[in-house]
């Protein structure tokens, strides 16, 4: 067990070493020059020479990568070329915004996700499973954006109930009640998310009610809704688990998408902002850091696949 | 002890596989029930377990009793609930039978506790005598075991010692050994009759192998396309079969003593379930069959005193191979 996750871990790093030659690479491509952005339309070519000598832009495309590869092995991210902080600082601002909204969308698409699409399975065939079905493929394939929108019209503008936009801390004024701010963007983010694992989870149960081993634990004269928790949920489970993996990608790259809808103080809409400052050291940090979240929820997925199946070797 | 009345089984798009099976199976006895596959074998065990597939397959009419007591059409757990869940079941494929992400020793458990009401140590103790009882190897050890981890052979002990915890008085076995290799198949069988006697069980046994119907059996139920078209005791079944089918078959089993002669078949096809018709379903492939058998109402006729046959004209005398 410790040497397959010695071993996943040595070939995260290869991913890790990969990934921040092709974003560095991949950014520096990108047109436009960040220093025109700083200084403005009217600076002249001496002062941006001059800055660009001072933030190292003139050196080879190769040097400034083992130069920010060292510095970022040191645990220094550098500098945000926009703010003039440290680009860890900056990061650290939209984290809060970012981890709350993909906490709380996780236990959405777990609360709606798994237990709506039991229910859907267990009606197999009614009303209610068709409903349920028809209502996940809808959501399942309308982007998130357009849901974000829809339901800041419904809940903010017709109905008032919740804030439409923007999120203060909940260490400032107003403490958790502030949370009423994500509640929206997360359900927008959960929706085609949570629409997936329902989805999922009725077709792995109903595959799984077919099993011979269902019928084995029925025969033993157990109560129906322990062979659906303990014999068909259980082994459901397994197809839900691993599409989690998936899950948090999908989350990731929708999350830029809903807190730009949302206007809120987020990672994701750090990057969109950072990417039109062509502020590079924030946008080459958060990629960087979110290869690093990924690899590390894929390695946990797999990692808890040999709890749910005894039959996984991890080797 | 177990009575089947007229049982019949539909399939959803309103054909029937099951057509008014009947069967009276007594304590301490082993029923052969042989017949082709896909001819409703399976079909009639899960209707008298109360097991059909919903929606696919249901129960369109006929009765089930255990010891009197009306079961018809409750599933395991309302037959434990009402205090007749003495029916149990050993499945075909012993490869897919067990759940893979549980122990045995907790497959076990759910059963025992179900059936015997006891917890901790005392529910241990009872699944390794389980284990025990269907001569397992290391029981103890074995509990703790994933059914990956075991050989078919041992996963089919597994799933005889979970019907076992069912404390059965009639035991099903749905052709429990046709996925097994032939020394494996012969320790499976001897096993079932030994614990067909050692708990004064009624067994019926399912099988489309002639060989294990006479190794095994006291009394043969032929089925053909739905219907039981003979029974009889099995000294009787192998010596003068009345029916033209089962002629047919006993006459094809290959005979050591014939070595070199064509081997027979019966000719054509089984029907399958929507092609069966109101007259004799065997009429067909028949050599005796005349225009009445065509036509509905043949009737169970008994040869004599055991010895029944559905069969316009059944025929007498032994079979010359
Ligand atoms: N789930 C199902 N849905 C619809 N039809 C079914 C289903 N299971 C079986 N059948 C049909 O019912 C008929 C009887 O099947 P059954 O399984 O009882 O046959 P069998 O005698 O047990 O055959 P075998 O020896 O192959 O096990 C077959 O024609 C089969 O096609
Ligand atoms: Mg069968």
């Amino acid at each position: 067990m410790w040497l397959y996750i010695l071993k996943r871990l040595g070939a995260a790093a290869t991913t890790l070493a990969a990934a921040s030659v092709i974003i560095f690479i991949f950014i520096h491509l990108i047109p436009g020059d960040p220093l025109y952005v700083l200084l403005g339309d009217g600076a002249t070519p001496d002062q941006v020479d001059a800055l660009r000598q001072k933030l190292g832009f003139d050196r080879s495309l190769a040097v400034q990568y083992f130069s920010w590869l060292s510095n970022v092995l040191q645990g220094d991210f550098g500098q945000s070329i926009f703010f003039q902080t440290p680009v860890l600082s900056v990061i650290g601002d939209g984290a809060e915004t970012s981890i709350l909204l993909a906490s709380i969308t996780m236990v959405w698409i777990i609360l709606l996700g798994i237990p709506v699409g039991m229910i859907a399975a267990m009606r197999h065939g009614s009303w209610t499973d068709q409903g349920l079905s028809g209502l996940a493929m809808l959501l399942a394939s309308v982007p998130t954006f357009w849901v974000g929108l829809y339901l800041i019209l419904i809940f903010a503008a017709w109905l008032g109930w919740l804030p439409s936009s923007g999120y203060p801390s909940i260490f400032d004024d107003g403490g958790l009640a502030n949370l009423q701010h994500l509640l929206l963007p997360s359900l927008a983010l959960a929706a085609p998310n949570a629409a997936l694992i329902l989805r999922l989870t009725r077709a792995s149960m109903l595959d799984v009610a077919r099993e011979d081993y269902v019928r084995t634990a029925r025969a033993k004269g157990i109560r129906p809704w322990r062979v659906v928790v303990r014999h068909i949920f259980r082994n459901a489970l397994l197809a839900v688990v691993s599409a989690f993996g998936f899950t948090l990608a999908a989350l990731i790259s929708e999350a830029v998408v809903t807190e730009t809808v949302f206007a809120l103080p987020g990672i994701g809409r750090l990057v969109v902002q950072s990417i039109l400052r062509r502020d590079y050291p924030v946008i080459q940090g958060v990629i960087l850091i979110t290869v690093v979240l990924y690899l590390g929820v894929n390695l946990c997925v797999d990692l808890s696949y040999r709890f749910l199946d005894p039959r996984v070797e991890l080797e | 002890m177990l009575s089947v009345e007229d049982v019949t089984v539909r399939l959803a798009d309103s054909f029937n596989v099951v057509s008014g099976v009947s069967m009276r199976i007594e304590r301490g006895e082993v029923v052969g029930l042989v017949g082709e596959s896909g001819c409703g074998k399976s079909m009639t065990s899960l209707a008298i377990m109360g097991l059909l597939p919903a929606p696919q397959a249901r129960l369109q009419a006929g009765s089930i009793a255990l010891d009197g007591k009306d079961i018809t059409s409750l599933p395991p757990y309302r037959r434990v609930e009402a205090g007749c869940g003495g029916v149990a079941m050993i499945f075909q494929e012993p490869m897919t039978s067990l759940n893979p992400v549980l122990t045995i020793g907790d497959q076990l458990a759910e059963a025992i506790r179900v059936h015997d009401g006891v917890s901790g140590p005392a529910l241990r103790h009872r699944a390794q005598e389980l284990l025990e009882m269907v001569r397992m190897p290391d029981a103890a050890l074995q509990l703790g075991a994933y059914p990956h981890e075991l050989s078919g052979g041992m996963r089919q002990r597994v799933v005889i010692a979970i019907a076992l915890a069912c404390r059965p008085q009639v035991l099903i076995a749905d052709e429990p050994t046709t996925a097994l290799d032939v020394t494996v198949q012969s320790q499976i069988l001897a096993l079932i009759r030994e614990l067909c006697d050692e708990l004064s069980m009624a067994v019926l046994f399912i099988t489309h192998d002639l060989g294990v119907v006479a190794q095994l059996a006291d009394r043969v139920l032929v089925m053909y396309a739905g219907r039981i078209v003979e029974s009889a005791p099995v000294g009787t079944i192998f010596r003068e079969p009345a029916h033209p089918y089962t002629r047919g078959l006993l006459a094809c089993l290959p005979n050591p003593l014939a070595r070199g002669r064509r081997l027979q078949t019966i000719v054509g096809q089984a029907p399958r379930p929507h092609e069966i018709g109101d007259g004799c379903a065997f009429a067909a492939r028949c050599a005796y069959a005349e225009d009445a058998c065509r036509s509905p109402g043949a009737d169970w006729r008994q040869v004599d005193g055991d010895h029944g046959v559905l069969c316009r004209h059944p025929q007498s005398g032994q079979l010359v191979q």
